[in-house]
């Protein structure tokens, strides 16, 4: 245990520190004109307002959604759940391939109904690209958020005379607030990191420009200051969403058995509601295979198959192992704060957490820089890469396996061990096969994540490697939109597999729990 | 005490953080064969006491000693007591059988089949907790925790998920079980009918303190402090001067057990006090302020000179509500230590 949370605390500091030295490598007048420059602050504001329209776009879907899932009496709850999951499956610069395939004059709008629109461009376009496939982080945190209230609270704000616009203000919104905060967390955190739908819709942020830097290897300190300052961004984010959340309570504080809501009748809006669902849909899942199926169609004779499986065999195996990996490696670290609460737990909960807040980008310079400075033959080696993405999505494992932990409880341990048994074997017989489901779910959490992840994957692939993601990234970057549609689409269809895959696991822990 | 008992605490102290001692010097015995149940408030640290002697928790200071080996600081796994927890942690992913042979030394399936019979659930072997009733759930811990063979079994809060109808049957059979069985028994509850009902001895604690221990009749019949009178069960708190082999109250004359002086205070149980309405010309102790029918008893709340008591009284004629009253006492009391 203690080797884990002592390989997270090396793993995530490692880049922080090798960007400070690199950093400062530089002449302190150089320094000076560096850190001043005017173009840093247009970076900043451009990066926090893509981050402020992207949150606000994908609260404005997921929010009405979560709610129409979990409190209403709309038809189809697990199809709707099922297609505002799905999203996820779509990587970023897939969708911006979509919507730059779109518009355009060779565009899909053009061909299939004779409108030419203006191409999508910057700010707005990086913003809608995003929103459209990070939206599901919300939708999903917000409805658990939802289905974990008690009704009873609403119903009892009710009975002392409230109207119903004044129960959602004073007693739904304020709970639904700390998971609201975290899921902009993880976008936020997502599209200050991101640089797939930014580079292709060509808008200044920090990431891009740092990509700029080190692909055109014009000032590679330049580049080590500009990661530090998105680094510095990130950790930001991360403090903020600790303020907002700090000393509020949430437990319910009765005992008995949580009942289910009567839902609320929707009546005609019905017809609203689901207006905007076959909406949110066409634009989150339609557009992109609408656009891929167009592009396929142009190319479809020259699909190099041997290619693609290449290309799907490498990102399968590659993510098989690094979910592997990352499971393991979460189960210690989730135990030790659980079970070990104290400083030294925490400090290694938020590196863990610090690992995915660090842009990729700026995590896979430093690991550039630090391969070839320590450990050259090492550099760009499969195992500098899994280890990179290891500890980028070690958070995304923590949060399942934690939930499910606290929820077993250190009860049934206790009684095998008055049993007689030691604390490995009962902690192996007894809680571990209860963390089967949870495992998987986080373990293919990760593993859609490793498919679609690109940044890492792009700087630090061994030469000749090519996976699915940076095959279509490295396609569309030169405008070969029909070479690079196979690829996008297996990517989507091999993650929606797995999200599929997910909200099933995810409900069979949930009977599971039931059980008890 | 001339032999070993089975399970020896001496001195237990035990506190979170910087604050109040959870457990304060606390020194119990518990012999074999017997059931102990340790009663208080809620937070006044037996369930802390429960989970130092199951080896959960380490004291801070004092000894926890088994059959005459100091296991203070032994694994839970290897101190051969058992225990079942207030919501009986069965394993939900075993069926019943492989709960009940999960901690026994003999995995065989007539092993469990064995015990399963002894608590009666012969036939639910093949069935998982969740398809089992409330108390059926808690005989399969119990059986599970004997299959184990402990020298001593530890019960937190045993019956306080059942129902009230469930909970006086399940008591029974679970005591007569117990006792058959030989095992020394530690219980910790904070209903008092439980606790004396069940138990052999009581042990009474407050803040993290032991205030009293004894057999259950001599702590309800002769409490140490007015907590103790109090907690154990309905009671009149009574002061008075003692003069020698008696003591003048508000209730009159009344003998003591040991000769005292001075102001003392003591515990009458309403069962303890006789009444009858006042004759003729006798000068009454009191007047009848109210009156509660309970069906097979009476209580009558008694206004004797500005203090209240209670008197419960089955049977004899009811009397109305502002009735003038005699009260008197039968036997002698024993005064607070």
């Amino acid at each position: 245990m203690l080797l884990a949370a002592g390989l997270v605390g090396v793993g995530t500091c490692l880049p922080a520190l090798y960007l400070v030295i690199r950093a400062f490598g530089a002449e302190p007048a150089q320094l000076a004109e560096i850190v001043f420059r005017s173009r840093n602050l247009l970076l900043l504001g451009n990066t926090l307002s893509l981050v402020a329209l992207v949150l606000a776009i994908g609260t404005l879907i997921a929010l009405p959604m979560a709610w129409l899932v979990t409190r209403s009496d709309l038809r189809a709850k697990g199809l709707v759940t099922f297609l505002m999951a799905l999203p996820l499956a779509v990587p970023g610069y897939v969708m911006a391939y979509a919507l730059l395939g779109l518009s355009g004059y060779y565009g899909f709008a053009r061909e299939w109904f004779g409108v030419s629109l203006p191409p999508l461009h910057g700010l707005w376009g990086a913003a809608l690209s995003l929103a459209l496939y990070t939206f599901p982080y919300i939708f999903l945190n917000l409805r658990a958020a939802f289905l974990g209230m008690d009704p009873g609270l609403e119903e009892s704000a009710a009975s002392l005379g409230r109207s119903r616009s004044e129960v959602l203000r004073h007693i739904v919104l304020p709970q639904l607030w700390p998971a609201l905060v975290s899921a902009w967390l993880v976008v936020g955190l997502y599209v200050i990191g991101d640089f797939g739908a930014i580079a292709l819709m060509r808008y200044e942020v920090f990431s891009y420009a740092i990509y700029t830097q080190y692909a055109g290897a014009f000032d590679r300190t330049y580049a080590a200051w500009l990661s530090l300052m998105l680094l510095g961004v990130a950790g930001l984010a991360l403090y903020a969403q600790a303020r907002l959340t700090r000393s509020r309570r949430f437990a319910r504080v009765g005992t008995g058995v949580q009942r289910r809501g009567v839902p609320v009748r929707l009546g005609l809006w019905a017809v609203a509601a689901w207006g905007w669902v076959v909406l949110v849909s066409l634009a989150a899942l339609g557009l992109p295979l609408a656009v891929l199926g167009h592009w396929m169609r142009r190319g479809i004779g020259e699909i190099d198959w041997a290619m693609l499986g290449q290309a799907a065999l490498n990102s399968g195996l590659a993510a098989a192992v690094v979910a592997g990996l990352t499971v393991a490696l979460a189960l210690p670290v989730v135990l030790l704060t659980l079970r070990w609460p104290g400083w030294f737990a925490s400090v290694t909960d938020r590196l863990a957490w610090m690992g995915y807040a660090t842009p990729p980008l700026a995590f896979g310079l430093a690991m550039v820089f630090f391969t070839l400075a320590v450990i050259p033959f090492a550099y760009q080696s499969h195992g500098v890469l899994i280890f990179a993405w290891v500890m980028t999505f070690l958070a995304l494992a923590l949060g399942p396996l934690r939930l499910a932990l606290m929820q077993i409880g250190t009860r049934p341990e206790e009684a095998a061990r008055a049993l007689g048994v030691s604390p490995f074997r009962a902690f192996a017989r007894v809680t571990l096969p209860r963390l089967k489901g949870p495992m998987v779910a986080a373990g293919l959490l990760v593993f859609i994540a490793v498919v679609k992840e690109l940044p890492l994957n792009w700087m630090l692939a061994p030469t000749g490697w090519r996976s699915l993601s940076t095959t279509v990234f490295g396609r569309t970057v030169e405008g070969m939109m029909t070479e690079a549609a196979p690829f996008a689409l297996a990517i989507i269809l091999f993650s929606a597999f797995f999200v599929g895959l997910i909200l099933k696991y995810e409900g069979a822990g949930r009977k599971e729990l039931g059980r008890r | 005490m001339t032999v070993e008992p089975l399970l020896s605490l001496s001195h237990l102290s035990r506190s979170f953080g910087a604050g109040q001692a959870v457990v304060d010097d606390l020194s119990l015995d518990l012999a074999a064969g017997e059931i102990l149940a340790l009663i208080g408030p809620s937070g006044c640290g037996k369930t802390t006491t429960l989970r130092m002697v199951a080896g959960f928790e380490t004291p801070d200071r004092g000894q926890i000693r088994l059959a005459g080996r100091d296991i203070t600081a032994i694994a839970p796994e290897k101190r051969c007591i058992g225990m079942v927890f207030q919501d009986y942690a069965l394993f939900p992913h075993m069926t019943v059988a492989q709960n009940v042979a999960f901690g026994a030394a003999d995995r065989a399936s007539a092993t469990a089949q064995r015990f399963l019979d002894m608590v009666g659930l012969g036939d639910f072997g093949a069935r998982y907790p969740d398809e089992l009733s409330g108390g059926q759930q808690q005989r399969v811990a119990l059986a599970r925790s004997f299959a184990a063979a402990p020298a001593v079994i530890l019960l937190d809060e045993p019956f306080s998920n059942l129902d009230a109808a469930l909970r006086a049957r399940t008591r029974r059979e679970i005591r007569a079980l117990l006792k058959a069985s030989g095992i020394g028994i530690l219980f910790v509850t904070h209903d008092q009918e439980e606790a004396l009902s069940f138990a052999d001895r009581v042990a009474v604690m407050k803040d993290g303190r032991l205030l009293q221990c004894g057999p259950a009749a001599e702590v309800y019949d002769r409490p140490a402090d007015p907590f103790v009178a109090g907690f154990l069960g309905r009671t009149n708190l009574i002061t008075g001067e003692a003069r020698g082999e008696s003591c003048e109250t508000v209730l009159g004359r009344i003998a003591l057990e040991r000769p005292a002086s001075g102001p003392i205070g003591f515990s009458l149980r309403p069962e303890q006090i006789t009444i009858r309405e006042a004759g003729a010309g006798e000068a009454a102790r009191g007047r009848v302020t109210s009156v509660e029918f309970k069906g097979h008893d009476l209580t009558y709340w008694v206004d004797c000179n500005g203090t209240e008591i209670q008197v419960d009284q089955m049977g004899g004629p009811r009397l109305p509500e502002g009735a003038p009253v005699m009260l008197s006492v039968a036997g002698r009391v024993a005064a607070f230590g």
